[in-house]
């Protein structure tokens, strides 16, 4: 006889848990199914960015969403403080883009003022700054940049904390985590039952999927599309350096644990994790000429993860309409999103509906026949 | 913490530890050279400052992390001692010098 | 043999690579090379032999006699790959071995990335981490580093000193150190007493094995002259910023404490997986010698096509075994590379088969024999687990605790628990134990960290040297 929760969230990655969280603050009995030791968890991958610069091109609700979020975070960071005791070190003091050359300036500049100039956007502040005010700034910063963007409003928190944290909340919360339970069916009929691979049933009155690439999958079940792709990106992480770098770069970070994060790379790799060495030749190369000190640094680790990408990078967020209460979230920045996602999307998706900013982020725009 | 064999001689080397002139034989690694010169400990953990020294004397614990000719954060176990060579112990988290 | 002096020695390709020029590389190296394969090997030690070797080549005829006849078995395996046309390469750090066998070798801060149609990884053990209360002390050393100090720098210990633990090298260790005038103060055995009086019966393998009889003795004649205190089940060691005293107890006795400068630890050894479990090797749990190992078949050859692996990093049968296995591999990637046929494989391998079946019998009784007790497997709360981030015994059994069905990857997310630069190597099997034991499942079923290149650190200016295409420029650079 298995328990009938308000709720299942299906995957427990930052989009899932801070969701369940939400939920259950808000008085309903929810459950989450994660996967395994061993599973692709985009989650894990993060840059740990709390991120505004160069988002929403095309799509102001993705700029206004993302700022709305960023301003929320230190209430939810907060938030997260006192119902877990961790502290997850947001620091919000600004970030920067960097520019190793004239054509990549033009194009930071372009895409700002791109995201700005959007009607109905709430414009960010920013900063374009030459390569001298750059190197003023960032104590170490290299001969060899040109110039940047800067915006206060961006910062960085630790990952691995956030991540833990966020799965003490939600079992502080009173959510039923349970891991090792991927989904393997999802049936309807007066409630939702979910079949868990290798034995086992869980019934909701709702759902939701959070489940990253395996969206895919599970979304038709139940009269939903998720269209997601795994993009790689890789990242290099070195060893622990005594604090030099204050405020993270878009690329490069220094963790309040004192490693240099050395990111990113966009690859259509398909399911593949595997490390790519030409690749982190080219990351670490540019991580070199910004900040030329840190060229001999041990790395530690590399590795590489699967974001989960939308045909337009945005995220969406829908609600079935064959199969009435359950709903679908997904989107790549899962740490800059995580403070909206609990206290607005959340609280939302507990009452049955999508809050009005996130109108904009239904599947269906993904569907729009290309013109003839 | 370790003394040698009376064996008969071979190459003597010497070189630096923190500042100090330190005879070794060829064939030793800087850790074995450090451990006979007394240091057990020989860097600060990176993670709260507390003293290490070398512990597995073959490459896979890196606890033996000294500062060698300018080099930071090289595993002393693996490195033969050569003349004239700089060693610097003691360190704690890496410094980045911009 | 030719020996390479710098990375841009290195051919870009060869026939094998070989990693670990301990016995089994040194072994395999003079095999392959007999069958006309180019060879090459590399090692991250000035100087080959290995651990088991370690020294042998410049070691006077005093540290000879001290340290027994087995290490001087090493001299042919180093004469067998020095007259081979093998070429070596050492104090070179391996960093990547992929399952595209290209191989990422480092050495004096340059690195370079050459191919091999197989690979060979003979990158043998480690200790097996022994994780009481002050283990992170200066001070407190494996028996495996004091035995390597006698081998490459002729040193014993100075001040006074104990060993502890299990095993067939703490006795080894005891009696060089004995031959050397430099006894320990005493040895503190954990071997469990149910387990040496149970199996201490009568098993015609045990009488036929090569290596038991030997060991028996030496056991007997080190408790002639060394006070050996049995049956312990604590052990701490104690001292601030630096050892100073160990504290253990017998049974359920009272602790006593002994001052000491010195502390040698060693409760066997364990693969080194690090290497295979990276390049996608399939492990598997052996639940004798309580540790991971790589899936090999009769041959060596990996769950990965054109990567082998010898010696004890394929499973713990010591150096003789390491040896003959490494031969086997040897033939073998001759045979794979049609320079040999199958059959020729096989008739040239018959004589290090039947050392190797010599080898095998005892080994799983002296296995069972010197297993390390549970306890000492797993970290008390205050002890640390992870010696690189510090996480303590207390932190790992409470996310179990909190999350129940979590293993060692979700760990390591939650306490960063692995993320340092040993890369598990000092604390994977005490988690996989210590969750095995919480969550109340085999360590089989908890499973291991999930390992990825560099599996050594290497620096950011190394790897910004490697070659990249424009499609890698294009991956990162978007605007």
């Amino acid at each position: 006889m298995s328990a009938f929760f308000d709720f299942a969230v299906i995957g427990g990655g930052l989009v899932g848990a801070a969701l369940a969280r939400g939920m259950a603050r808000e008085g309903l009995s929810v459950c989450v199914l994660d996967e395994g030791d061993v599973a692709y968890r985009a989650s894990r991958g993060n840059f740990a960015l709390v991120w505004l610069q160069s988002k929403g091109i095309n799509m102001p609700a993705y700029a206004n969403w993302t700022r709305r979020s960023v301003e929320l975070w230190p209430a939810y960071a907060a938030g997260l403080l006192n119902e877990t005791g961790i502290d997850v070190s947001l620091q919000q003091d600004g970030g920067f883009h960097l520019a190793l050359s004239d054509i990549e300036m033009e194009r930071l500049i372009a895409v700002a003022e791109g995201v700005n100039g959007q009607p109905g956007v709430k414009p960010y502040p920013y900063s374009v700054l030459d390569g001298d005010e750059v190197r003023r700034r960032l104590p170490g910063a290299g001969p060899a940049i040109v110039g940047g963007t800067y915006s206060p409003l961006d910062g960085h928190v630790n990952a691995l904390r956030l991540y833990r944290a966020m799965h003490k909340a939600l079992i502080a919360a009173g959510v039923d985590y349970r891991p090792g339970s991927r989904v393997a069916r999802i049936s309807h009929a007066g409630g939702f039952s979910l079949s868990i691979d290798g034995g086992g049933e869980v019934r909701a009155k709702r759902i939701v999927l959070t489940a990253g690439l395996d969206n895919a999958r599970l979304a038709p079940m139940v009269g939903l599309s998720a269209p997601v792709r795994p993009q790689r990106g890789n990242i290099i992480v070195t060893e622990k350096a005594a604090p030099f770098l204050k405020m993270p770069v878009q690329t490069v970070r220094q963790t309040d644990e004192g490693s240099v994060m050395i990111g990113d790379s966009q690859e259509e790799a398909g399911l593949s994790e595997d490390i790519n060495s030409g690749i982190m030749g080219v990351m670490a190369d540019r991580a070199i000429r910004m900040f030329p000190a840190i060229a001999d640094l041990n790395i530690v680790r590399m590795w590489a993860c699967l974001r989960v990408l939308s045909p337009d990078g945005f995220p969406i967020y829908d609600q079935s309409k064959t199969h009435p209460g359950a709903f679908l979230a997904t989107c790549h920045s899962g740490v800059t999103l995580a403070a909206v996602h609990a206290a607005v999307l959340a609280p939302h998706i507990a009452r049955g509906t999508l809050p009005e900013e996130a109108q904009a982020f239904h599947a269906g725009r993904l569907h729009v026949p290309k013109a003839a | 913490m370790f003394r040698r064999l009376p064996e008969t001689y071979q190459g003597w080397v010497s070189l630096t530890i923190d500042g100090g002139v330190c005879v070794g034989r060829e064939g030793d690694s800087v850790a074995a050279l450090l451990l006979e010169a007394g240091y057990a400990a020989c860097r600060n953990s990176a993670v709260s400052g507390e003293p290490r020294g070398p512990y597995c004397m073959m490459g896979v614990c890196f606890e033996c992390l000294v500062e060698i000719d300018g080099i930071a954060n090289r595993q002393a176990c693996l490195v033969p001692i050569a003349e004239g060579m700089k060693v610097e112990t003691g360190a704690g988290r890496r410094k980045v010098t911009p | 043999m030719k020996r390479l002096a710098s990375v841009d020695d290195l051919p870009a390709s060869c026939d094998l690579a070989i990693i670990g020029a301990g016995p089994a590389g040194l072994a395999a190296a003079a095999a392959a090379a007999e069958c006309g394969l180019h060879v090459l090997v590399l090692d991250e030690n000035p100087e080959p032999g290995g651990q088991i070797y370690r020294g042998l080549g410049a070691a006077p005829a005093s540290r000879r006699q001290i340290l027994g006849r087995d290490y001087e078995r090493g001299d042919s395996l180093l004469s067998g790959m020095l007259g081979s046309t093998a070429s070596y390469l050492s104090g070179a750090t391996v960093w990547m071995a992929s399952r595209d066998l290209e191989i990422g070798v480092s050495k004096d801060g340059m690195s370079r990335i050459i191919g091999a149609r197989r690979i060979l990884l003979a990158t043998g053990a480690l200790e097996r981490p022994f994780p009481i209360l002050g283990w992170t002390l200066p001070g407190v050393l494996t028996a495996g580093a004091a035995q390597g100090l006698l081998k490459s720098s002729g040193m014993v210990p100075q001040g006074p000193f104990v060993l502890a633990g299990t095993g067939p090298l703490l006795w080894l260790l005891a009696s060089q150190l004995i031959a050397a005038e430099a006894p320990p103060l005493a040895i503190l055995d954990t071997t469990l007493l149910a387990t040496r009086s149970s199996v201490v019966g009568a098993l015609p393998a045990f009488l036929a094995s090569p290596y038991l009889l030997k060991g028996l003795r030496l056991m007997r004649s080190v408790r002639r002259k060394v006070r050996v205190i049995g049956g312990v089940t604590e052990l701490r060691a104690l001292g601030e910023g630096h050892l100073r005293s160990v504290a253990y107890r017998v049974g359920r006795g009272k602790t006593e404490t002994i001052n000491v400068e010195g502390l040698f630890l060693h409760q066997g050894i364990a693969p080194n997986v690090n290497m295979a479990s990276a390049a996608g090797c399939d492990l598997a749990w052996d639940r004798v010698q309580l540790c991971w190992k790589p899936v090999t078949d009769s041959w060596g050859r990996s769950s990965v096509p054109g990567i082998s692996i010898a010696g004890d990093g394929a499973g713990i049968s010591g150096a003789e075994a390491a040896a003959g296995f490494g031969r086997l591999c040897g033939l073998d990637a001759a045979a794979r590379l049609g320079r040999i046929s199958e059959a020729e494989r096989d008739e040239r391998a018959l004589p290090a088969r039947r050392e190797l079946s010599r080898y095998a019998r005892g080994r799983r009784l002296l296995d069972l024999m010197f297993q390390p007790p549970d306890t000492f497997r797993r970290a008390s709360p205050d002890a640390i687990v992870c010696r690189c981030e510090e996480i303590t015994g207390r932190q790992v059994t409470e996310i179990v605790a909190d999350f129940g069905e979590v293993g060692p990857n979700q760990l390591k997310s939650y306490l960063r628990c692995g993320m340092g630069p040993c890369q598990g190597r000092l604390c994977g099997l005490t988690v996989t134990e210590m969750i095995a034991a919480e969550r109340n499942v085999s360590p089989s079923e908890v499973g291991y960290y999930r390992l990825r290149f560099p599996i050594k650190p290497v620096t950011l200016a190394e790897i910004a040297t490697l070659p990249h295409d424009d499609d890698d420029v294009r991956a990162v650079v978007r605007g």
